[in-house]
Order: C-alpha cells, then sequence, then structure tokens
C-alpha cells in the first residue's frame, strides 16, 4: 500500500469515527489525535523519505488536503453537536405559553367621557374652542338669554331645580354660549364654540331619564354662516361618531334659541336604514337639536343681527353613548359598577 | 293633537295613505306621535239586536240573550252586563272573532248554557276608559237603534277612521285645531281648502241684552262675546259628534258640553257653557279676582283665588276661571234650557300663571297659553251656538253681547330674497319663494328694490318677523333640499386651554395608574354634600328637590365615590379603584351662588392586585394610593410636595391621613376613610385622597430644562437607623439632605422595620445615600467623610442609633 492509499484509508476510517461522535468533549480528542503530532497523518507524512522526490509534492498536496477535509468536518460536527446541545437545553426550558400574562393594571376613562372627547376631538380640529361654564346658573342665562322669558310657555318643556327664584342648576349648557357671546370680540374673528358639561333636570331617574346627564353644544357666529354650514357641520359629526357610511336628515321642530329650528336624524347603524328595533322600524334615529341662531338671542348678547349670523347645535353624550353601545338604562352611568365601566377599554 | 283623517276631507281632498302623509308633516312641519285605525287587529264584530233577554237559569247576574246578527237563526249570547236590556242595538263579537289585546272569542258553555259570541262594551273593542260615554262605562255600549243588524260596527263607532296624533311644538299652536292643521296641509300639498262657516244669522241684536251683560277690561280679555241658546234640551249628542270627539281623545257627555269640545278641536277656539238659571243678577264681569275670593272649581275643588286670576264673575262673586276651568255653581247639567256661552281671547301670561298655581293644565288653557286665532273668535262663537240650538231643539238669542273686541288684522313682514338664500345657503329664486308664501296663504308682492312684503293671516299669528319667514320657506322647499357646506370663514386655532389640558391629563395619569373614571351624581343628601369638606362652605340646596336622596350640592367628591363603591361592593365585587373628577360647590354665606371649584379624589377598597400564579395579591393601602398621588403631582410639574401628618378630618382614621402641600399651599388630603364612615356607607377597610385642581393649575410650575448626565460613576452608602417610633421619615430625609455636601444626589429609604431584632418602641429605617460629582470621579475617602460627618449629626439629632 502507498502513501497515497494509507492517506485515503486514514480518511476514510477517521470521517466515519468524526460523524459517529455525539459528544461535544470528544471533538478535541478526535481532533488531537487524528491530527496532532502524535496522529496518524503525522506519522503517514513521515514515510515521505521512502517516497521518489518528484512524487513527494502529489503526496504533500493530497496529505493537507486529507488534513483540510478533517478539519472542516470535525468543525462541522462541532457546530452539529452545538445546535443539539442547545436545542437539548431550549427543550428542558419550556414553559406553558398558554398560562395567563401578567396583567397590566390601568383604569379607564368613563364612556360618557370617551363620547365627549371623541367630540371634542373633531371640533378642535375644525377651529373650535371649547368652553366651561358653571353648572349653578342665573335664570337670566339659561333661559332669558336663550329667549324664554319667564311664563314662556316652553319652559315647560324644561323641568328645572331651582335654588332660588333667579339660581338654578342649569338645565342645558347653552347658558355657556350666551355668556361667550356676550364677550367675543368679532373684530379678532368669527365664535366657533362647543360646551360640553353636565346638566341637570327635574325628573325622576329611571331607564330613559335621569336628572343629571350631560351635554355638548355647539356654536358658530360669523358674518355668512348658513343652514347648509350646519348641515355639513352635523353630517361631519354623524359620520365621526356613528361611521363614515351615515346620513342625516333635518326636520322641523322648536327651540326658543334658534330659528328655523330642527331635528337630526342619523342613518340607522345598525341596520343601514332596512328597519330594525334600534330605530323602531323607521331607518333613522333621532340624535340631536339644531338651527339658525334666533335674533333675539344675538341682539340680547349685543351682537348686530343683521350682520351676524350662525347656527347652534345640542346633542347628550349620554344618549350617544347608548345609541352607540346599545345601552338600554341610563342610570348606568352614573352607578358607577366597575363591571360596566371596564367594558369600555378599546382605544383608538 | 289626534287628527282624524276622515274630518280633515271635510276641508281638504289629499287622497294619501295615513303613513305616507304622517311622514310628510313630520318631514315639514311637527312630530308624529303614531298613525291608529281602531279597527285594526279586530274581525268579525257586528251589529246585533238583542230580541229576547232572560235571566240565566243558574247565575243571578249573568242573561241569555237571543241575538239577531242577520242570520237565519238568532245566536244565544250569554252577557254579564248590568245594563243589558232587550231591544237594543249592542256590539256582538262573533264566535271565532278576535277583540281588543288580541284576544280570539268562541263558542262556548257558561254555567251549563251555550254562549255563541259576546256582547261587548267599547272598552273590550279597544276604546281607552278616558273617551267612554260616562253612561257605558259600566256596561255594554248601545249602538243607534238605526244600526243594521249583522254589519260591522267599525264604520258606525268610527273605527275605520284613520287618526294622527300630531305632536305639536309649542311654536306651532296654530296646528292644535282642524282647521290649523288644515291650512297646513294646504301649503304642504299646495291644495285649496273649503271650510264651513256658519250660516248668517238674521236676528234682532238687542234680545241678548235681555239675559247678560258682560263688561271686560281689554288688558285682561282684548275680545269677550257671549250668546244665549234658549229652550235647549239636555241629551247625548248624535253619533257623528260623539264619534269626532272620542277619536279626538275626548269623552263624549251631553251635546252642550259636547259641541263646546267641538268647536275647541275645530277652531282651537275654547269655549265655555254657563247655565243661565244659576247665574246671579245680568253683569257678567272679567276682571282679576279680589283679595279673599274663592271658587268651587268643576272639579269641585274649593280654590284661593290671587289678585292676578283673571275670573269671570255674576253679581255674586266669580264664576270661573278665565280659560281655564269654569265653577261648579253655574255648570251646565241635565236640566239646563237656558246656556250662555262666552267665546274670548285671554292674556295669555295670566292664563299661564293661573294654570300653573292651580295645577290646572287643560286643553283651554293650553291654547290661551300658546295663542289664538283672534280672527275666528265670533265665528267659532256663532258656529257653536247653532249647533246648540239644532242639538238640543233650542233657540239662538237674537245678538252677541260685546264686551270687548279687538280688531284683528293681517301683519306684515318684509324680507329680502338675498337674506333667505344667505341665511339658507341656497339660490332659491324668486317665483320658488313667492309659490311657497302663496301656499301658505300668505298674500305676497315684491316691492321695487327686490323686497318681498309679505301679508300674514291671523291663524299663523306664530309669524312676525323675517327669521320665522325663513323657517317656512326652508321646510316647505325641505330641508333634504339644502346643500351641506362647512363654515367657510376666517380660520380660528382650536385648542385646549392650560386648565382643560391639566384636567385632561390628571385623568389619563390616574387612568394610567389603575383607577377607573367614574361619574356622580352631583346633587346628594344634606349630610354627604358636607363630608370630606376641604374648606368651610355653607351649603346649597335645591328649593323643591324630587327625593330626599338629592337635596343638596356636594362639596366633596369624595362621599359619591363611597356610593359608588358601595354599590359595586353590594354586588360582591369587593375590589374597586375609582377615581372622579368634577366640580365641588362652595358657597360663602350672603352669596347666592356657590364657587365652583375643580376636584379630583380617589378611592379604592380591596385588593389592588389579585393572587395569581405568579405572584401574591396586593391589598390596598395607605402608601400604594400616596404613590399614586405622588405620581400625579409630580407628572403634573408640581414641585416641593410635601405630605404632612393630619388629624382634622372628621371623617378620616386619625393616624392614617396626610395633609398635602406644595409651596405652602394646602392642595388636599389623602388617606384610610375612618371606620365609623365605612360603617355607614357598608364599606371594608377604603382609602381615599381629594385633591384642589384649581390650586394644582395656579401654582408655578417645574420647568423642564435639560440637565447634562453626569459621566462619572456614583457612589454609595447604606446606613440602617435605630429611631423612635414616633420619628418621621420625610424629617430625617429633609435632614440628610440640608446638613450633606454637594455631591449628595439622592436619599432612598429601602426599608423599615419594626420587631423582635429591635428594642421596643423603636423602628429602623435603612437608607441609601448616593453621591456623585458632575465634573470628576469622586474618591471614596471624599464620599466618607461627608456620611460620616452626616451621621454623626443624624445621630445626636434624632436619637439615633446606627444599626
Ligand atoms: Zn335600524
Amino acid at each position: 500500500m502507498d502513501l497515497k492509499e494509507r492517506l485515503s484509508e486514514l480518511k476514510k476510517d477517521a470521517l466515519a469515527e468524526i460523524t459517529n461522535v455525539d459528544d461535544l468533549k470528544k471533538i478535541n480528542d478526535i481532533r488531537v489525535k487524528l491530527l496532532g503530532k502524535k496522529g496518524p497523518i503525522t506519522e503517514v507524512l513521515r514515510g515521505m523519505r521512502d517516497v521518489p522526490a518528484d512524487q513527494r509534492p502529489r503526496i504533500g498536496s493530497f496529505a493537507n488536503t486529507v488534513r483540510d477535509e478533517l478539519t472542516r468536518a470535525l468543525a462541522a460536527r462541532k457546530e452539529k453537536l452545538e445546535i443539539i446541545k442547545t436545542a437539548k437545553k431550549l427543550e428542558k426550558e419550556k414553559i406553558d405559553v398558554t398560562l395567563p400574562g401578567v396583567a397590566v393594571k390601568v383604569g379607564q376613562p368613563h364612556i360618557i367621557e370617551q363620547v365627549i372627547a371623541q367630540i371634542e376631538k373633531l371640533f378642535l380640529g375644525m377651529g373650535y374652542q371649547i368652553v366651561d361654564g358653571p353648572e349653578i346658573e342665573e335664570d337670566h342665562y339659561n333661559f332669558e338669554m336663550m329667549n324664554l322669558p319667564k311664563d314662556h310657555p316652553a319652559r315647560d318643556m324644561q323641568d328645572t331645580f331651582y335654588i332660588t327664584d333667579q339660581i338654578l342648576m342649569r338645565t342645558q349648557t347653552s347658558p355657556v354660549q350666551a355668556r361667550t357671546m356676550e364677550k367675543h370680540d368679532f373684530t379678532k374673528g368669527p365664535l366657533k364654540m362647543i360646551s360640553p358639561g353636565k346638566v341637570y333636570r327635574r325628573d325622576t331617574d329611571d331607564a330613559t331619564h335621569s336628572h343629571q346627564f350631560h351635554q355638548v353644544e355647539g356654536l358658530v357666529i360669523d358674518k355668512h354662516v348658513t343652514m347648509a354650514d350646519l348641515k355639513g357641520t352635523l353630517q361631519t359629526l354623524a359620520r365621526t361618531i356613528f361611521g363614515e357610511k351615515r346620513e342625516i336628515r333635518l326636520r322641523p321642530s322648536y327651540f326658543p334659541f334658534t330659528e328655523p329650528s330642527v331635528e337630526v336624524d342619523v342613518s340607522c347603524f345598525k341596520c343601514d336604514g332596512q328597519g330594525c328595533a334600534v330605530c323602531k322600524q323607521t331607518g333613522w334615529i333621532e340624535v340631536l337639536g339644531a338651527g339658525m341662531v334666533h335674533p333675539n338671542v344675538l341682539k340680547m348678547a349685543g351682537i348686530d343681527a343683521d350682520v351676524y349670523g350662525g347656527f347652534a347645535f345640542g346633542l347628550g353624550p349620554d344618549r350617544f353613548a347608548m345609541l352607540k353601545y346599545g345601552v338600554d338604562d341610563i342610570r348606568e352611568f352614573y352607578l358607577n359598577d366597575v363591571r360596566f365601566l371596564q367594558q369600555f377599554s378599546q382605544k383608538g | 293633537m289626534k287628527v282624524s283623517t276622515k274630518w280633515l276631507s271635510d276641508y281638504i281632498t289629499l287622497e294619501i295613505a295615513p303613513q305616507e302623509l304622517a311622514e310628510k308633516i313630520e318631514r315639514t312641519a311637527v312630530e308624529v306621535d303614531e298613525v291608529t285605525r281602531m279597527s285594526t287587529g279586530l274581525k268579525k264584530i257586528v251589529v246585533g239586536f238583542t230580541k229576547e233577554v232572560t235571566q240565566h237559569p243558574e247565575s243571578d247576574h249573568l242573561h241569555l240573550c237571543q241575538v239577531d246578527v242577520g242570520e237565519a237563526e238568532p245566536l244565544q249570547i250569554i252577557c254579564g252586563a248590568p245594563n243589558i236590556t232587550a231591544g237594543k242595538k249592542v256590539i256582538v263579537a262573533l264566535p271565532n272573532s278576535r277583540i281588543a289585546g288580541n284576544v280570539k272569542i268562541k263558542r262556548g258553555k257558561l254555567r251549563g248554557e251555550l254562549s255563541e259570541g259576546m256582547i261587548c262594551s267599547l272598552q273590550e273593542i279597544g276604546f281607552a276608559e278616558g273617551v267612554v260615554p260616562k253612561e257605558f262605562a259600566e256596561g255594554i255600549y248601545f249602538l243607534p237603534d238605526d244600526a243594521h243588524v249583522g254589519e260591522p260596527v267599525f264604520d258606525y263607532l268610527g273605527m275605520n277612521e284613520d287618526v294622527i296624533d300630531l305632536d305639536v311644538t309649542p311654536n306651532r299652536a296654530d296646528m292644535l285645531s282642524m282647521r290649523g292643521t288644515a291650512y297646513e296641509l294646504a301649503a304642504i300639498y299646495n291644495k285649496k281648502l273649503t271650510l264651513h262657516h256658519p250660516a248668517p244669522m238674521t236676528e234682532n241684536p238687542a234680545e241678548v241684552s235681555a239675559y247678560i251683560k258682560p263688561t271686560a277690561a281689554p288688558e285682561l280679555a282684548s275680545t269677550y262675546l257671549m250668546r244665549v241658546i234658549k229652550d235647549v234640551t239636555v241629551k247625548p249628542s248624535p253619533q257623528w259628534l260623539q264619534t269626532r270627539l272620542w277619536n279626538a281623545g275626548i269623552r263624549p257627555t251631553n251635546n252642550l258640553v259636547d259641541v263646546t269640545n267641538y268647536i275647541l278641536l275645530d277652531y282651537g277656539q275654547p269655549l265655555h257653557a254657563f247655565d243661565q238659571d244659576k247665574l246671579v243678577g245680568k253683569n257678567i264681569q272679567v276682571r282679576l279676582a279680589k283679595p279673599g275670593e274663592k271658587l268651587i272649581t268643576l272639579d269641585e275643588q274649593e280654590r284661593e283665588l290671587r289678585t292676578t286670576d283673571i275670573v269671570i264673575a255674576d253679581e255674586a262673586g266669580p264664576v270661573a276661571l278665565a280659560g281655564t276651568m269654569g265653577g261648579l255653581r253655574t255648570a251646565v247639567g241635565p236640566n239646563t234650557t237656558t246656556v250662555v256661552l262666552e267665546s274670548a281671547v285671554f292674556d295669555s301670561s295670566a292664563i299661564r300663571k293661573t294654570a300653573r298655581r292651580h295645577n290646572l293644565h287643560s286643553e283651554a288653557s293650553m291654547r290661551f297659553e300658546r295663542g289664538i286665532n283672534r280672527a275666528t273668535v265670533a265665528e267659532a262663537l256663532d258656529a257653536a251656538a247653532q249647533l246648540i240650538a239644532q242639538l238640543g231643539d233650542g233657540t239662538v238669542v237674537g245678538g252677541r253681547a260685546v264686551a270687548t273686541k279687538e280688531e284683528v288684522n293681517s301683519v306684515s313682514v318684509a324680507i329680502s330674497l338675498k337674506k333667505i338664500n344667505d341665511v339658507l345657503g341656497t339660490k332659491l329664486s324668486m317665483e320658488t319663494v313667492k309659490d311657497i308664501f302663496t301656499r301658505l296663504d300668505f298674500t305676497v308682492s315684491v316691492s321695487a328694490a327686490g323686497q318681498f312684503e309679505v301679508q300674514i293671516p291671523p291663524h299663523r299669528w306664530d309669524i312676525s318677523i323675517p327669521a320665522d319667514l325663513i323657517e317656512e320657506v326652508a321646510r316647505i322647499y325641505g330641508y333634504d333640499n339644502l346643500p351641506a357646506t362647512l363654515p367657510k370663514g376666517e380660520l380660528t386655532p382650536g385648542h385646549y386651554t392650560y386648565k382643560q389640558s391639566v384636567l385632561r391629563a390628571a385623568r389619563r395619569l390616574l387612568e394610567e395608574a389603575g383607577l377607573t373614571q367614574a361619574i356622580s351624581y352631583g346633587l346628594t343628601t344634606h349630610e354627604k354634600a358636607a363630608q370630606f369638606m376641604m374648606e368651610a362652605s355653607e351649603e346649597t340646596k335645591l328649593a323643591f328637590p324630587m327625593s330626599s336622596d338629592r337635596t343638596t350640592v356636594r362639596m366633596n367628591l369624595i362621599s359619591g365615590l363611597l356610593d359608588d363603591i358601595a354599590y359595586n361592593t353590594a354586588r360582591k365585587v369587593n375590589n374597586v379603584a375609582l377615581y372622579e373628577q368634577g366640580r365641588v360647590f362652595y358657597r360663602s354665606a350672603g352669596n347666592v351662588r356657590p364657587r365652583e371649584v375643580e376636584h379630583l379624589a380617589g378611592a379604592m377598597t380591596g385588593l389592588f392586585r389579585n393572587d395569581t400564579w405568579y405572584g401574591a395579591k396586593q391589598p390596598v393601602d395607605f402608601y400604594l394610593l400616596k404613590g399614586i398621588v405622588e405620581h400625579l403631582l409630580n407628572s403634573l410639574g408640581v414641585k416641593d410636595v410635601q405630605f404632612k401628618t393630619a388629624t382634622g378630618h372628621e371623617e378620616m382614621h386619625p393616624g392614617r391621613t396626610a395633609d398635602i402641600y406644595a409651596a405652602d399651599k394646602f392642595l388636599g388630603f389623602l388617606g384610610e376613610v375612618h371606620p365609623n364612615i365605612c360603617k355607614e356607607y357598608a364599606l371594608k377597610a377604603t382609602y381615599v385622597f381629594e385633591l384642589d385642581l384649581q390650586q394644582i393649575i395656579e401654582l408655578p410650575k417645574k420647568q423642564a430644562v435639560y440637565t447634562p448626565v453626569s459621566r462619572y460613576p456614583e457612589i454609595t452608602r447604606d446606613v440602617a437607623l435605630a429611631v423612635d417610633q414616633e420619628v418621621e421619615n420625610a424629617a430625617i430625609v429633609d435632614f440628610i439632605n440640608a446638613k450633606s455636601g454637594k455631591y449628595l444626589v439622592n436619599v432612598e429609604l429601602f426599608d423599615v422595620y419594626e420587631g423582635a431584632h429591635i428594642a421596643p418602641g423603636k423602628k429602623s429605617l435603612a437608607y441609601k445615600l448616593t453621591y456623585q460629582d458632575e465634573n470628576t470621579t469622586l474618591s471614596d475617602e471624599v464620599v466618607t467623610a461627608d456620611f460620616e460627618k452626616v451621621m454623626t449629626k443624624v445621630k445626636s439629632e434624632f436619637n439615633a442609633e446606627i444599626r
């Protein structure tokens, strides 16, 4: 057997040994054994003396190839064994991923607050200011400035908690508008505002009535504001709250502080206008009241009704929330059962 | 206002399905509550004739009736009504018929006798109790004698009429009458009206003065007219009249009362009938009540009159509260033969006050309050007088007695086409607008300058200014036809004020800390309103509360939160963390209106975290809530917050409450609710805080300025100090901070120990002191020197022992 054959034989045996080793620690032993100074390759190469000189480079080169091949095989086997070792380790670390995660403890904004925030965001984006005002009001601002003098028949429409003859729990947030109109400097631009807040009515609490609820009233006063602008604004509002596909329709109504006055219906978001229990089979749901500001209201606030005009609207976040989330009892909002409050946690 | 389409057809030909008509009214004029037809759902209910009525052999109150229903043989029907009698036309529900409430009537046996159907009362076929004539209220109904046996009863009773119930808004009182509604529909559908008017009367106008001589102050009654009808026989009204009344929701009574109600519905003109024989003297006076005068009204209530009540008085005193309710003494009754009929216009605000004060809201008072058609006061009176004479076989005495009579003219309102289009955002033409006015029965002329001069007839007394005309144009033109645009004026910025953003940020911070927002009631009890108060205040109470639970405006938020927690724990929800942001109302003596202050409060009970598979439960306690408050105040930029042991809160645990200050301003408090208060609310241990957000808004805030992060390492020293129980952590921390050199950057308490390994009455507080220099690496020697110097001082200051 010549040297080359011996090397080939050696390579074959060594590769078999490397393939069979399954212990990482033994890899190094094999490397030393095969490739070390006392290893068989060195041994074989020692026999080069007996090889004719012209054949020595060929054998030498072959021996190097075998050495390289074995080195690569050892490295590959080592890598493989390391992967297996890691895999075994990780397998032992297996956990039950179906166990519950660590709960993040957060509270929720009240659902009415969420509805108000949504409305505020829309109107801030359209350049409205948000104005707050007193919950305990003067009759003057709550009624008289709203074109509801004492003894006006329409005062029957709102039962009022009076504190004295002149002081009352506000029944609407429109007195905030009256106060703001009085102060607004029209040389600095139009008045565009919404006034969200709590209001009170002398009602007995039941599923659909609450002596305390919320309102958001809006007002725009400028030189050229039209009823078409009101319609467009309310359409935008309806679509923001109830969905892109919503249509609105206006019906004649009566509020002392607007003329014309309208009720606003939105196409039913449950049935898309086909008729269902929510819309009482009409396809439409009454959601708010609105109108063009009555000239008397402007005059009382010291605004020239021949030059300026505008629109106003008022809506109930409680009613919006009831409609939107299918809440069938308004009292739920004020009992603050955490199992109720925490249902409305979806953001975005 | 219940409007029968059949009655309407006397005045206008529409031929429109009632549902469609209702929809149109709703989109153009006023809301519609419902559209009804009484016969809907009923079947096989026919006219029967009681040929024979005999006692049921087995019962003393049931009768066996042989009833002709137009078939070959009469039916035997058992009837228990007390007024059953032979020879009457009755309402018969045949076998397999359906009566009100979807009840099916079957052939059956009653105490051994066959009963083939049922003889019905009006209620049993769907009439409301309130419209059934009194004489039939307790029994079956008798149809007119000329009713045809075997025919369905519905047409005889007006039950096939469609009735549209209008919800008339206060501004559209013109639609509180059949004629007013007819005018409106004529405008909507562009139709001609055919109104009927009473026949002209050929009479001697002086005759009436032999009976009555009315006088009135024009400011109380701008028009006051009377007529007298003599030789009248009081009896039930004919079927057609009864039908019209009950379909309008009014109970038929007798021919006198029914005619006044009929004219009220037809013209919207309230009338009142007096019995001439019961009036004392001829002089009838419309005047204000005199001090001490009383009147027993038709409902048999004695009413003390005030000097603002308008009364009708005869020579013996008041006989009616004008426009509101008549008096019992002069009421018409079964024996009345001479009727004095009043038709008038009373001062609306006086009527409103009287109606409110006496709680007498009638069909009449409602119309006087909202206004009536002043052009038909006399016509309505004449129509009523003629009908009473006709139905009561009497005679109208010649002449109207006139106390006052105002001139009634059209009102003129001017408006330009431009104004209409400017307000509506439309491009309507002159012709379109003119056509709308004409349809509304307005007379229009156009001035040279292009102004509309619009003459408004008296039946639309609600219209007096240009805005009214714009509304008329808008609704008749149709709101659906308006374009939808957005305002195009000068741009304005939309942003929260600083205060608004603080309120919202505070809410978000507490939510992130695990508290859920509650909205409680602003009105509460007298006791709860005044609990947990942060400053002295008078209470503010409702003048007329609805219930004892809601009498007083709150002066704290915590009591509302405790109510909320009690509601939860009563429902076995034991772990509750709520906060509320809202106003409290402080009032100083002498002021009527309170000051409204934005507050923020939180309340927690039970566990903050439940036991879980990975960790132990965390009960709510003082320090948990304190951490939340600290985080809140820090995040809001409040500087130098101090928590001081507080003892002055009656409702709080005296040893577990802290007052919160910043820059010497009192911001609020936090702590454990006093066990006695917890007991009152039925609560377990509960921790609360309340803060004055207005104070926080007004405080100067930390300015966020970049400070370079030191690149040099920190050095720390730990120390455990044994001190007396009474020594407060804050005092030690403040002292260490004050006495240390400039390299001390932080003092942190990391352990508190009391127990076996420390002397009784002592506690151990362990601190980590952190030192750092911005410019260089500190040496251990420098730190040690500073640390030991300070510790020596701490030992003597707090009698502390370093452990
Ligand atoms: Zn629907």
